[in-house]
């Protein structure tokens, strides 16, 4: 069947008139609801941006001009001196040990934090009598925060009353000055971190390992795989998302430290656990030299944005997405 | 078979036990010596257990600081951060996923970055600005520079993509505009989301250190974690006073855990949302 489709050219001019003004009125209004659209994203926006841009954006720029700048002691802008905060710091012998201590102490955290972490929430992974019980014990350190766990542990340091020098007595060894010997105290700090973050990495991990499909482990079981290869061969691998991204805030805290250093040994002995944060704070509001201590700020920036971008460049391919 | 299986399981729950009892120590210990007298706490060789329950540690302690003004800053300013982000983000979160703006893309992307400036850089120009409002020793200068964050923008648009389309497609037919549909739909459909940047949120709030450390001065305005390491400075005749104060501190966040551990596990995995 065939219909005779009306060309415009047959309608009364009437018509097409009224059909032109439909048009601009639907386009005006679909103009009006962008606008709308926009203005209310925006102003949902808006609250987020303002404070990004005075508490961060800011404060970035500030950092870049102050750190070419030197101050005067009460925090004013004295000279322009180019790069030579920078020159100056990389000449420097505190900026390479605090360095090289950030580095030392976030080897001394991570990984033994992450291999506590595992054994943790391989051994109560089971649902087994009373393993509620030690999830709870395991989840506890998480309630700590740096200010009770650094003056608990600084209690248990101490040389002559501490518990840790009673019980070497008892085994028959010799006291450890646990934060007054250079040796030791970036040792100690570490225990006391790993101690702290205890219960962050149990959480993640037991989570991932509990996300696991149980038939996956069903069919490993039958096929003759025991505990150990189960864990290696089929956990492992498939909490390797949860250890990446461990790996990758463990090492971003440990680099970000500080309240460890400022309450147990004040950056001492003789700069050994003086890690970053802790000088910049000493330069900027102790020194009061915030053009140094800006320049420093920015060197820590861009040391995290490297260290980020090798782990997912290099390591991220290990870890096997679902 | 089963013999092995037997001895597995004594080794593992020796092995639990030990491990258990070597991470509970510190905080038995604190606990332990807050309720021992002073002589008690200090003798040598040191007790493991008190022979009787002595208040006096906790009373001296009690009347020397103001721990209460620090417990009450502390979750004062964290429930307030903690408020201000779920707001400031939800808000955000909604515009990036349901509010077709223009250079939405642009703005999310600038959002994501700013989650890899770590907030050191900005602690010097930070403590300025807030030096210069006058801000310093008060609770806007503790609070002020947390109210937002790209995480929680983050966490929640991930939260707000999985909602149902149809269900904004016939809200929209309906007549239903964008702010009520937030209010209505979105903001209680999400409440599991909500949640865990909530926790998050308080905790990080109420575990800042440098920063409060920066902006406070007087013993009235510490936080708890200011106040309790500032303790140890301070001249007293035995130091179980000192964790008998660390006790007390603990006591509330120790109870929240054993009650609310399951909504702080959502909330500190929420943390890994597609690391």
């Amino acid at each position: 069947m065939m219909f005779m489709q009306p060309s415009e050219g047959r309608l009364p001019a009437s018509w097409r008139q009224a059909g032109r003004r439909k048009l601009a009125v639907r386009q005006t209004s679909r103009r009006r609801m962008q606008l709308r659209e926009n203005v209310i994203g925006y102003a949902m926006l808006v609250p987020s941006l303002l404070l990004f841009a005075v508490f961060l954006f800011y404060p970035l720029g500030k950092s870049m001009y102050l750190s070419l700048h030197l101050t005067d002691p009460r925090g004013r802008i004295a000279a322009y001196v180019g790069f030579e905060n920078f020159t100056a710091l990389l000449t420097s012998d505190a900026f390479w040990n605090s360095l090289r201590v950030t580095g030392l102490f976030t080897l001394y955290t991570v990984i033994p934090g992450l291999v506590l972490g595992l054994v943790l929430a391989a051994l109560t992974s089971r649902p087994r009598r009373g393993m509620r019980a030690f999830q709870l014990v395991f989840s506890m350190p998480v309630a700590l925060s740096i200010g009770t766990a650094a003056v608990i542990w600084m209690m248990l340091f101490h040389p002559t009353m501490g518990m840790l020098n009673y019980w070497l007595s008892l085994a028959g060894l010799a006291p450890i000055q646990w934060l007054t010997d250079p040796k030791w105290a970036l040792i100690s700090i570490s225990i006391m971190t790993v101690w702290m973050n205890s219960g962050f990495n149990y959480i993640m991990l037991h989570s991932g390992l509990q996300s696991i499909r149980e038939d996956i482990l069903e069919s490993a079981t039958i096929d003759g795989a025991g505990p150990v290869t189960l864990f290696v061969r089929i956990k492992l691998p498939l909490l390797s998302p949860v250890l990446f991204f461990l790996t990758v805030v463990s090492i971003m805290h440990a680099f970000q430290s500080f309240g460890q250093s400022h309450i147990l040994t004040k950056g001492g002995p003789a700069g050994s656990t003086e890690v970053f944060v802790y000088s910049i704070y000493k330069e900027a509001f102790v020194n009061y030299q915030l053009g140094t201590g800006s320049a420093m700020s920015l060197v820590l920036f861009m040391l995290l944005l490297i260290l980020t971008l090798i782990q997912f460049l290099v390591l991220e391919k290990k870890v096997h997405y679902q | 078979m089963t013999i092995r299986h037997g001895w597995s399981a004594a080794f593992m729950y020796i092995a639990l036990i030990v491990l258990a009892l070597v991470l509970i120590y510190p905080v038995y210990y604190a606990f332990a010596s807050a309720v021992m007298s002073p002589e008690e706490s200090s003798q040598y060789p040191p007790r493991m257990f008190p022979s009787h329950l002595d208040f006096s540690a906790i009373r001296s302690v009690v009347d020397l600081v103001p721990i209460g003004a620090f417990i009450r800053n502390s979750f004062f300013i964290a429930a307030a951060i903690t408020v201000g982000q779920v707001l400031t983000a939800s808000l955000a979160a909604y515009a990036f996923t349901f509010v077709k703006m223009r250079f939405r893309a642009f703005w999310f992307g600038l959002f994501l970055s700013t989650m890899m400036i770590p907030w050191e850089v900005t602690i010097i120009p930070n403590y300025m600005t807030v030096k210069s409002l006058g801000w310093l020793d008060s609770y806007p200068g503790l609070i002020m520079p947390f109210l937002a964050s790209a995480f929680g923008v983050f966490l929640l648009r991930q939260f707000f993509l999985q909602l149902p389309k149809e269900l904004f497609e016939a809200a929209v037919i309906d007549g239903c505009g964008h702010w009520r549909y937030l209010a209505r739909i979105v903001m209680p459909l999400s409440r599991p989301a909500l949640a865990s940047l909530a926790v998050y949120a308080f905790l990080n709030a109420w575990n800042m250190y440098l920063w409060p450390l920066l902006v406070t001065s007087t013993p009235e305005m510490r936080t708890v974690q200011i106040g309790i390491s500032m303790l140890q400075f301070e001249e007293f005749t035995a130091w179980n006073i000192v964790l008998a104060g660390v006790s007390l501190v603990l006591l509330p966040s120790l109870i929240f855990l054993v009650l609310g551990l399951k909504q702080l596990v959502q909330g500190i995995t929420a943390g890994a949302v597609k690391g």
